[in-house]
C-alpha cells in the first residue's frame, strides 16, 4: 500500500516520545494532524475532515484520554467509532413496498457502475428474494449500453424491457411502468444514462422521469475511488431528484472510499449497498464498521483494540486482580486469564505499535495455543473442589484426570507448576503494590 | 517570475495570427476546464485579496485549496513548504506574488519530473504503430479510443480498432458502433474469448493491410486483481511478438473525478505494462483534477490528453502552460 496506516503513524509519534508514553496536548495535536492526513488520503472531503477532527478532539478531551494507559489506542478508537457512527449505526436496506410496485431509479456519473448494479439488484431481488422484477433500459445515448444491460439481466431471472435507442427515455420509463403495473411486477428497476451533474439537458430529463415515475428509491452510484468532488455531485443530484440513498461501487478495489463518509456527513443519505466484484452476485449490504476500518486504512489496529476490549471484561479483570492480590487464586482463574490473552489473537500487530515490546513469533503463538488446549482439557477434567485446591491432588486423582482429558501425568504436573508460578507472581505483585517496587527477576508465568 | 512573465507574454497578447483550429482548440480547452479553473483560480484570487501580507495562516489556506483540488496531501504540503522557504529567503510577502510562485513551482515540478512532454502519439518509422489502452472499469476507455481514432483519422492515418474487451457485456458492441461511425475497420473476438488472441488477430490484420495505427481496447480491471493484470501483460507480449516494438504506446485512462486512488492505479498498471502516457477523462465535469499533478509527481508519467466533453473533438492534447495559466488567472486564456 502506498499509504501508511494510521496505526503506524501513531506508533511513530509514540516512538519519538522516548519512554514517557503518556498523551499530552502537544502530541495529541500531532495525532490529530495524522488523522487529518489519513482522512484526506482516503479522499474524505476537506470540509468534512476539518469538522471531523474538531469533533474527535472534543470527544478525546471529554473522555479524558490523557490519563488512560494506552491513550493512542483510545484516540484511534474514538476516531473509528466516530466514523462508524457518522456512517450510520446499522446497515440500511432497500425500501420495498409491501403491496404494489416498488420502483428503483439508478443514477450517477458516467462509468460509476449503474448497469452492472442494475444486474446485481435484479439478482438480489429476483433470484434471491423471489420477486418479479422488470428492468428498463433508459440509456439511449452510450453505444452498446442497451446490449450490455440485456446481457447482464440475462444472467438473472428478471425480465428486460427496452424500446430501442430512438425513443425518449421519459417515454420508455412511462411504458415500462405501465407494463410493470399491468403484468403484476413487484419491482421495476430503471437504468438511466450516466450524466454529469452540470449537464442541464440531461438533468432535466431525469427530473421528468422522476416526475413520471415517483420512484420508491432514487439511488446514486458513487465510485469508491471518487475524489473531493463526490460531495458536490451528490449534492446536485440530491437537490434535483431527492435521492433516497447511495450505492458504493468498486469496493473490491483498494480505494479507501472516503467519499462514503463525506456524502453521509453532508447529505445524511444512507449508503445502502456496496458493489464488490463483477459478477451479478457481487453485491453486499453496506457495513459502516468495515468502512470505518477501510477509510482509516488500519483494519488491523482497530480490530485489535476492539478484540482486546471484548476479550478483557473489565469488571471481571478488576475482580480477578483483587482476588490475586488477596492470594486467593485458583486454577479456574488461571485458565480464564490465559483465555483472555489468547482471545486477543495475534499479538504481533499490536506489539508492532508499542515500542520496546518483545516480538512473538508465529511459532510461539501456535505453541501457546496448543498449551492452552492442553491446560483447558486438564482443568475441565477436575472436580470443582480440585480446581480450587489443586494442592490436594494425589496420584490416583491425577491418573483419573489424565484419563479423562487424554493427557499425561507430566502434562498435569506442568499445569500445577505453572499454577504455582502464577501464585508466586501474584504474591510478588502484592509486595509491589505495598512497596511500590517491582520485584527483581519476576517470574512471569505467561512468558515462555 | 521568469516563467510567469513568459506565460503572460505567450497567452496575454491577443493571438491575431492564430490559425482557426488553434483558436477552436483553445476554446474547447477553456470551456472544458472552466469548472476547475473557476474553482481553483477564484479561490486563489479571493485568498490573495483577504491577506495584505502572507503569514502561516495564508499557507494553511493555500494548502487547503490544493488538497481540495485532489492535488494530494503529500504534494500539497510539499508545495507549500517550498513556497514558505522561498518566500522567507527572498523576503516576499505579497500574496499575489506567492500565487505566481506557486504556479511556477507546479510548472517546474511537472516539467522536470520525467520524460520530455510530447503529446501526440509517436509513430513507428515503418510498420504499424500499436497503442494499448488500459484502465479500471468505467473510466471511459472505449469512448477515449473512439476520440483518439477520430483524431488520427483526421490527421490522415489509417486506423484499426481492436476490441480486446471480451468480458464486459456490450463492450464489443459499443466499439463496433464507433468503428461504423468513424468508418474504420475493427477486429473482434467471441465473448469471453482470450483477449490476447484478439490482439493477435488485430496485429496480423494490421501487418497485412499496412495499417498506420492500431488501437487495442482492453477490459476494465481493478488494479488489485492480479490475474487480470497478468492478462494485460500477456496481451502486451503477444503484440510485441507480432509487430516489432509494439505496443509503442500504452495509455492509462483515468477518470478525472478520481481521488488519491488515481495514483495507486497508475502505479499498479505501470508495474505490469510500461505506461507511456495518461489520458484523464471527464475533466469537464469536475472542478478538481489535481491528480494530473500528483501522478506526474509520484510516477513521472506525463498526461497526454484530456477528455473535455462528449464530442469527438473534445479530446485535447494536454498543455501544461494553458492548464496552469488557466488555473492561476481563472479567465479565458485569450484575455
Amino acid at each position: 500500500m502506498a499509504f501508511e496506516s494510521l496505526g503506524d503513524k501513531f506508533a511513530g509519534i509514540f516512538k519519538k516520545m522516548r519512554g514517557n508514553a503518556t498523551l499530552t496536548e502537544k502530541n495529541m495535536d500531532d495525532m490529530l494532524k495524522e488523522i487529518r492526513v489519513a482522512l484526506l488520503e482516503a479522499d474524505v472531503n476537506f470540509k468534512v475532515v476539518k469538522a471531523f477532527v474538531n469533533d474527535v478532539k472534543e470527544k478525546a478531551i471529554g473522555q479524558d484520554v490523557y490519563h488512560k494507559v494506552n491513550p493512542s489506542q483510545m484516540v484511534v478508537k474514538i476516531v473509528h467509532d466516530e466514523i462508524q457512527s457518522l456512517l450510520g449505526e446499522e446497515q440500511c436496506g432497500l425500501t420495498v413496498e409491501s403491496s404494489g410496485l416498488t420502483s428503483i431509479l439508478l443514477l450517477g456519473l458516467q462509468g460509476t457502475g449503474k448497469t452492472t448494479t442494475a444486474g446485481k439488484l435484479s439478482y438480489q431481488l429476483a433470484n434471491k428474494e423471489g420477486k418479479k422484477v422488470l428492468v428498463a433500459a433508459l440509456d439511449v445515448y452510450r453505444p452498446g449500453a442497451i446490449e450490455q444491460l440485456e446481457a447482464v439481466i440475462g444472467k438473472t431471472s428478471a425480465s428486460f424491457f427496452s424500446l430501442g435507442k430512438d425513443k425518449d427515455p421519459v417515454d420508455i420509463a412511462k411504458e415500462a411502468k405501465k407494463k410493470a403495473l399491468a403484468e403484476g411486477y413487484d419491482v421495476l428497476i430503471l437504468d438511466t444514462a450516466g450524466r454529469l451533474q452540470i449537464d442541464e439537458g440531461l438533468m432535466e430529463e431525469l427530473r421528468r422521469i422522476n416526475h413520471e415515475i415517483h420512484p420508491t428509491e432514487a439511488l446514486l452510484l458513487v465510485d469508491a475511488a471518487a475524489g473531493q468532488d463526490a460531495v458536490n455531485v451528490a449534492n446536485v443530484f440530491n437537490k434535483e431528484l431527492r435521492l433516497t440513498g447511495i450505492i458504493m461501487s468498486r469496493l473490491d478495489g483498494d480505494a479507501r472510499g472516503g467519499a462514503a463518509l463525506s456524502i453521509k456527513y453532508l447529505t445524511g443519505l444512507p449508503i445502502k449497498y456496496a458493489g464488490v466484484g463483477e459478477k451479478v452476485s457481487d453485491i453486499e449490504p453496506f457495513y459502516p464498521d468495515r468502512m470505518a476500518d477501510r477509510i482509516l486504512g488500519m483494519g488491523d489496529v482497530v480490530t485489535l483494540v476492539e478484540k482486546a476490549k471484548e476479550a478483557v471484561d473489565e469488571k471481571q479483570a478488576e475482580k480477578d486482580a483483587k482476588k490475586f492480590l488477596d492470594g486467593d487464586f485458583t486454577l479456574e482463574d488461571m485458565l480464564r486469564q490465559m483465555k483472555q490473552v489468547q482471545k486477543m489473537g495475534s499479538m504481533k500487530s499490536l506489539l508492532k505499535l508499542i515500542p520496546g515490546m518483545p516480538k512473538i513469533s508465529d511459532e510461539d503463538q501456535a505453541r501457546g495455543e496448543r498449551e492452552m488446549k492442553t491446560f483447558e482439557a486438564i482443568i475441565n477434567s477436575m472436580t470443582p473442589y480440585e480446581r480450587r485446591h489443586p494442592e490436594t491432588l494425589r496420584y490416583s486423582q491425577k491418573n483419573r484426570i489424565a484419563k479423562g482429558s487424554g493427557k499425561t501425568n507430566a502434562d498435569i504436573n506442568r499445569v500445577l507448576k505453572k499454577y504455582e508460578q502464577s501464585k508466586e507472581m501474584m504474591r510478588q505483585m502484592k509486595q509491589y503494590s505495598k512497596t511500590g517496587r517491582m520485584p527483581r527477576g519476576g517470574n512471569n508465568p505467561w512468558g515462555r | 517570475m521568469g516563467l510567469f512573465a513568459f506565460l503572460k507574454s505567450k497567452f496575454g497578447k491577443k493571438g491575431t495570427s492564430a490559425p482557426a483550429d488553434e483558436k477552436e482548440s483553445r476554446d474547447i480547452y477553456s470551456k472544458g476546464l472552466e469548472k476547475s479553473r473557476k474553482n481553483f483560480a477564484s479561490r486563489l484570487d479571493a485568498l490573495s485579496k483577504r491577506y495584505a501580507k502572507i503569514d502561516s495562516d495564508y499557507f494553511e489556506e493555500l494548502e487547503e485549496i490544493l488538497i481540495e483540488s485532489d492535488v494530494g496531501v503529500d504534494l500539497s504540503i510539499r508545495l507549500c513548504e517550498t513556497l514558505l522557504d522561498k518566500a522567507t529567503k527572498e523576503k516576499i510577502f505579497e500574496p499575489k506574488q506567492i500565487n505566481e510562485m506557486l504556479v511556477d513551482e507546479m510548472f517546474v515540478g511537472y516539467a522536470t519530473k520525467g520524460d520530455v512532454i510530447q503529446n501526440e502519439i509517436s509513430f513507428a518509422e515503418n510498420g504499424p504503430t500499436v497503442l494499448l489502452v488500459c484502465g479500471v472499469n468505467g473510466v471511459g476507455k472505449t469512448t477515449t479510443i473512439a476520440k483518439l481514432a477520430y483524431r488520427y483519422l483526421h490527421q490522415g492515418k489509417s486506423v484499426l480498432l481492436v476490441a480486446g474487451d471480451t468480458f464486459r457485456a456490450g463492450a464489443v458492441e459499443q466499439l463496433r458502433v464507433w468503428a461504423e461511425r468513424l468508418g474504420c475497420p475493427i477486429i473482434t473476438g467471441k465473448p469471453e474469448s482470450d483477449p490476447a488472441s484478439v490482439a493477435y488477430d488485430g496485429a496480423r490484420y494490421a501487418r497485412e493491410h499496412g495499417v498506420d495505427l492500431v488501437i487495442v481496447d482492453t477490459a476494465g480491471r481493478l488494479q488489485t486483481k492480479a490475474n487480470l493484470m497478468q492478462e494485460l501483460a500477456k496481451i502486451r507480449r503477444v503484440l510485441g511478438r507480432e509487430i516489432e516494438g509494439a505496443p509503442q504506446e500504452t495509455f492509462l485512462v483515468i477518470d478525472g473525478t478520481t481521488g488519491q486512488n488515481g495514483v495507486l492505479q497508475a502505479k499498479a498498471f505501470k508495474e505490469v505494462t510500461d505506461l507511456t502516457g495518461i489520458v484523464i477523462t471527464k475533466m469537464d465535469g469536475t472542478s478538481k483534477g489535481g491528480i494530473i499533478l500528483s501522478i506526474r509527481d509520484e510516477l513521472g508519467i506525463p498526461v497526454r490528453f484530456l477528455g473535455l466533453g462528449e464530442r469527438m473533438e473534445d479530446l485535447q492534447e494536454f498543455d501544461l502552460d494553458k492548464y496552469l495559466y488557466g488555473l492561476l488567472l481563472g479567465g479565458d486564456a485569450n484575455e
